[in-house]
């Protein structure tokens, strides 16, 4: 029997559209012929580039380091030749660009070797390490790293699991394909994931216009206990973790809270599949399943490398003449790309072609009446509207007081707002502005402290050397009273330790320097090296590359002293 | 509501002037303000000093060029004073920056670690010095002291971790023609 | 760069105040049935007159005039200022009233969405406090010749007591409230076949057609249950205690319902968005509010109806309102609420 569902408030219902991608079986992408892989692709830092232009690579090969138990590795996602680590234009709604690795596809896929575990008999911590070095994040589009989900919190175990296979936004279809496709390598997944956070149950919310994939998943779980495949009423944003999570357990999770806190955590179907790869046949992820829909002649679902860039993609389903931009994402809540040349990320569970005949232009924006649409259509049992007052007029504090931090920026507000005002614009813009400023305010703090103490190091040290130079005088005096026996009050360390003025002599040696730097000047590069033995150069490159590497630590700040 | 707000803040600031007898509270909120940059641009050897001149009443709020015009709205409705722009005989405000050292450049004079505010740049007598970027204020304090002109100042990019939403442009009035 | 959502619904404030406006259609017809076509004029010199006092604002204010002309804010409130006028006042009063309310209650307050006061309120307290003889000409049943009501309403000719009346609440004031009067409700509501079965002839068809179109707008989810039930609900609550206690001088609950502005009041204007509560805990206090201070108003007051007043006096609470019934946010619900970013 079905446990019964909850209800979470809110929420909109656009036209699905999702039979537009749903007709074809999932295709194999071609490979293309470069690969740009950023190398920051989930939360929690950027990963250290491991490997150097002109390096051979492996598919699988790990190309970027996990920077701290924060983040997840990054690796090649085909074999070839690594062209340049450099920074590239990401898809993010910024534009900016960010470190990534290129490389050149050699077309033979060659993999690493690949082991599976099996999984039964390893410990947890080993597993999310496994998972954490596999590169495995959230493909629901958060990429937040699937090995810090599935820490136990403080107050322990996971009980429940969630697989999300809601996928309630427009358009997409990724997982509703996936789950037709490969729910064996979804529930092989699932397994794993409750193996690691050892859950006693396991709810798969599925929203209830996806037929074929809840049958196939039931299907395929018919024969383990403890896993429900569970139809959910279809409603943006069903498919939101924390909606999911409210709607097939009655928790709800606060902004700042995990999961686990409450004995649940969710994943995405994508996410478990990924998993299954990585524990059961040894390959980390490189590649996810991308839905290109909307204006395009021939829609559909692809299995995508990492790093491809989007335009080589938009060749095989070919947009329609009057595409007038692209969407990384969904209608809801994707961006607009800035431009198409952008690699595929493991976030891009969709692009769309946008045209104004089916994403028409919003009119423009009018005054707010306050009529309270929005605050219906909250999920997160916010009040728009009034976040947008304080938003608008940068009163942050009210804004934070009225919990702009529990949006979850599903757009359901804007959507329904007869004002035609961009409300998750304001709340994007108010929310990373109190992000900057907490930045900033840290800094200013670390400054003033760092400042404050080297004062109070300056007044000891000037204390210390007038106590030094009193001492001294005291020695002096005493050898004038004691001529007779100089040798029997030999001088303290401290009194020996002559001051150091800035004599004569040091200006003499920085004038010196000065010089020998303006010779310098002329050429930083090594010189002379021509006629050097290659020992000699062996050592001067690896010289140069101390310095590079002074560079680098000099970027990151040192450990605060505690 | 705004009203009440900004009554209550004037009324606030005046008081804190009045009995500035007690004086730390008003300077820690007026150094909280100051951007800790400890340039001395204000012609105080730091924010601290420069706050408590404020606090006083012997120093204006426009001083503080880091700070910007931002910096002197937020003093002005702390102190319940008119907002002045920035005085230009203190500087001119600049985006964000840091200093870089060059390093084969640099002869290890230490003179810079000296003038470093906040003890951001590392290395010893003789030894190539470097900045610890994410420290730097940005004061450009050690700039004038080395030299050989190693240290020049760059203006810190935006990154995709430190992008920020552009405020909404709202389309609403009616350009004059 | 716009960012998500890229999908919006169709739907636009224009669209939200032409259901208002339409809504409004089956009370007018009611109203021209039983009382002519005179109200017909004054929707029109009332629209005309905000839509003029609008288009200047707009101008003077540097908006895009026709954008917002075309919002219809300004004919709702337009149409809400006919409707509760007498049909038969004095052009020039209709006309004024109207400027009143857009060009002071409306613009010099922000214009559309930053009014705290219902515009079209603040035009009929002005008007009652400045000309309450003028406003409380009500035509007698049977008064429906138009051009005779023209002749009222541009001053060709003046009213005679032939045309006017007193309304039921009028009556139950001036008999009840005096010190010699020894009549009850049932007497004076009784006595006047004009009164009709239970809030005034012909006025209780028409509050019953704004039911109709209250309902609909209800149903078109343009305004929520909240303020009309509690705005109808406390006023029957009211009503039934003080006239179960002595139903001689005080009216029962239906007659409170259905009578003046009551059911216009009850689902066009304490529902006004702008001036009133937003969170659904604020608009339960507010319309209580109003209810109570119709009530008083009417049963003790020195005016006939306390609708407007009640409105104008909620809308003064309703930042207080709303800043104290902030629901729980999801995830909250136990109260504490830490928002660190």
């Amino acid at each position: 029997m079905i446990a019964a569902l909850f209800k979470f408030r809110g929420g909109v219902k656009p036209a699905s559209h999702k039979d537009e991608s749903t007709q074809a079986p999932i295709a194999r992408a071609p490979l293309p012929p470069r690969l740009i892989v950023p190398l920051r692709q989930s939360a929690g830092g950027t990963p250290q580039p491991l490997v150097t232009a002109g390096q051979k690579v492996l598919k699988g090969e790990r190309i970027g380091a996990p920077e701290s138990d924060f983040s997840a590795a990054i690796h090649a996602p085909t074999s070839g030749k690594v062209l340049a680590v450099e920074p590239r234009l990401l898809p993010h709604p910024s534009g900016l660009a960010a470190p990534c690795v290129v490389i050149e596809p050699d077309g033979e896929e060659r993999w690493i070797d690949r082991t599976s575990v099996s999984y039964a008999s390893e410990t947890p911590d080993v597993l999310r390490g496994l998972l954490r070095d596999a590169g495995i994040v959230g493909l629901g589009g958060a990429t937040f790293p699937s090995h810090l989900k599935l820490k136990p919190g403080t107050s322990g175990r996971i009980g429940t699991l969630i697989i999300n296979g809601a996928e309630c936004e427009p358009w997409i279809t990724c997982d509703d394909l996936l789950m037709r496709e490969r729910a064996d390598e979804i529930v092989s997944g699932i397994a794993i994931l409750r193996h690691i956070a050892s859950a006693d149950r396991v709810l798969v919310g599925i929203e209830d216009n996806k037929p074929q994939a809840i049958a196939v998943l039931r299907a395929a779980t018919a024969q383990s206990a403890g896993i429900e495949v569970m139809p959910v009423p279809t409603r943006y944003p069903a498919g939101g973790e924390k909606q999911l999570i409210r709607v097939l357990t009655g928790i709800e999770i606060p902004y700042g809270r995990f999961g686990t806190e409450f004995g649940v955590q969710c994943f995405n179907v994508g996410t478990a599949c990924s998993v299954h790869r990585a524990v059961e046949l040894g390959e980390p992820l490189v590649s996810r399943i991308v839905t290109l829909s909307g204006n395009v002649e021939h829609p559909g679902n692809f299995e995508v490398l990492v790093g491809t860039p989007i335009d080589e993609l938009l060749k095989l389903v070919k947009p329609k003449a009057d595409t007038d931009r692209f969407i990384m994402g969904g209608p809801m809540m994707g961006f607009t790309l800035p431009r198409t040349d952008l690699p595929v990320t493991k976030a891009a569970n969709c692009i769309l072609a946008a045209s104004p005949a089916l994403f028409p232009p919003q009119g423009p924006e009018m005054p707010c009446i306050r009529c309270g649409a929005c605050t219906r259509a909250c999920p997160a049992e916010l009040q728009p509207h009034e976040l947008y007052w304080f938003s608008r007029a940068k009163n942050f504090g009210k804004a934070q007081e009225y919990g702009i931090f529990d949006c979850i920026e599903c757009g359901c507000c804007a959507y329904v707002c007869p004002s035609n005002i961009r409300l998750v614009d304001y709340y994007r813009f108010a929310k990373s502005s109190m992000r900057t400023l907490e930045r900033d305010k840290a800094a200013s703090d670390a400054a003033r402290m760092r400042f404050e103490l080297r004062n109070q190091r300056e007044e000891r040290d000037k204390a210390e050397k007038a106590a030094r130079l009193a001492a001294k005088t005291a020695a002096g005096r005493q050898a004038v009273v004691a001529p007779a026996a100089p040798a029997s009050t030999p001088a303290t360390p401290e009194t020996t330790v002559s001051l150091p003025p800035l004599d004569e002599a040091k200006k003499a040696l920085i004038a010196a320097a000065i010089a020998r730097a303006q010779a310098q000047k002329e050429g930083v590069q090594p010189k002379n090296i021509d006629n050097l033995t290659p020992e000699k150069q062996a050592e001067i490159r690896e010289i140069e590359s101390r310095r590079a590497r002074v560079r680098e630590l000099a970027k990151t700040p040192p450990e605060e002293p505690v | 509501m705004a009203g009440i707000a900004v009554v209550l803040g004037a009324m606030l600031g005046f008081a804190s002037i009045q009995f500035k007898v007690k004086g730390d509270p008003l300077v820690d909120k007026i150094d909280a303000i100051l951007p800790q940059t400890q340039c001395g641009q204000c012609g105080f050897p730091g924010c601290k000093p420069y706050a408590q001149a404020i606090a006083k009443g012997e120093a204006e709020i426009n001083q503080c060029p880091p700070g910007g015009e931002e910096g002197i709205r937020k003093l002005a409705d702390l102190l319940g004073k008119e907002f002045k722009p920035l005085s230009a005989e203190h500087g001119v405000e600049k985006p964000k920056q840091v200093a870089v050292i060059d390093e084969n450049l640099c002869i290890g004079c230490t003179l810079c670690t000296q003038a470093c505010p906040v003890d951001a740049i590392v290395g010893a007598a003789k030894q190539m010095h470097t900045i610890v970027a994410p420290l730097c204020t940005g004061c450009e304090l050690c700039v004038p002291p080395c030299p050989v002109d190693c240290i020049a100042m760059a203006p810190v990019a935006e990154t995709v971790e430190t992008w920020k939403w552009r405020y909404p442009v709202i389309p609403i009035r009616e350009k004059a023609a | 760069m716009n960012g998500s959502p890229h999908l919006h619904l169709p739907i636009s404030v224009r669209l939200v105040m032409l259901k208002v406006l339409a809504a409004l259609l089956p009370g007018i017809a009611v109203y021209v049935w039983f009382f002519g076509a005179a109200i017909l004029v004054q929707i029109a010199l009332a629209s005309a007159a905000a839509l003029a006092g609008e288009a200047a604002m707009l101008r003077l204010r540097g908006k895009p005039v026709g954008l917002f002309l075309a919002d219809g804010s300004a004919l709702v409130t337009a149409w809400l200022i006919a409707l509760t006028f007498p049909p038969i006042v004095p052009w020039w009063l209709t006309v004024s009233a109207t400027l009143f309310a857009i060009v002071v209650a409306k613009h010099l307050y922000g214009g559309l969405g930053q009014n705290p006061f219902n515009p079209a309120m603040v035009a009929f307290c002005i008007s009652i406090i400045a000309f309450p003889a003028l406003m409380s000409q009500w035509p007698a049943v049977g008064f429906t010749d138009f051009a005779a009501q023209m002749g009222v309403v541009f001053q060709s000719q003046s009213p005679q007591d032939a045309v006017t009346m007193a309304t039921p609440l009028d009556a139950l004031r001036t008999s009840l409230h005096t010190p010699e009067a020894r009549a009850t409700v049932a007497g004076i509501l009784g006595s006047h076949a004009t009164f009709g079965n239970i809030g005034g002839k012909g006025w209780e068809w028409i509050a019953l057609a704004y039911l109709a179109g209250g309902l609909w707008l209800l149903q078109q989810r343009i305004i929520t249950w909240h303020v009309p039930v509690a705005f109808l609900g406390v006023l029957a609550l009211i009503a039934t205690g003080f006239s179960l206690g002595n139903p001689e001088r005080y009216a029962g609950p239906t007659f409170h319902v259905i009578t003046g502005g009551a059911m216009l009041g009850a689902f066009f204007i304490a529902t006004d968005p702008v001036s009133g509560a937003t969170t659904p805990r604020g608009k339960l206090i507010f319309a209580a509010g109003i209810a109570l201070l119709t009530w008083i108003i009417r049963t003790f007051g020195a005016y006939p109806d306390g609708m407007a007043f009640g409105v104008l006096l909620m809308n003064l609470c309703v930042p207080l309102i709303d800043m104290g019934t902030q629901p729980p946010v999801f995830g909250h619900k136990d109260g504490k609420r830490d928002g660190a970013p």
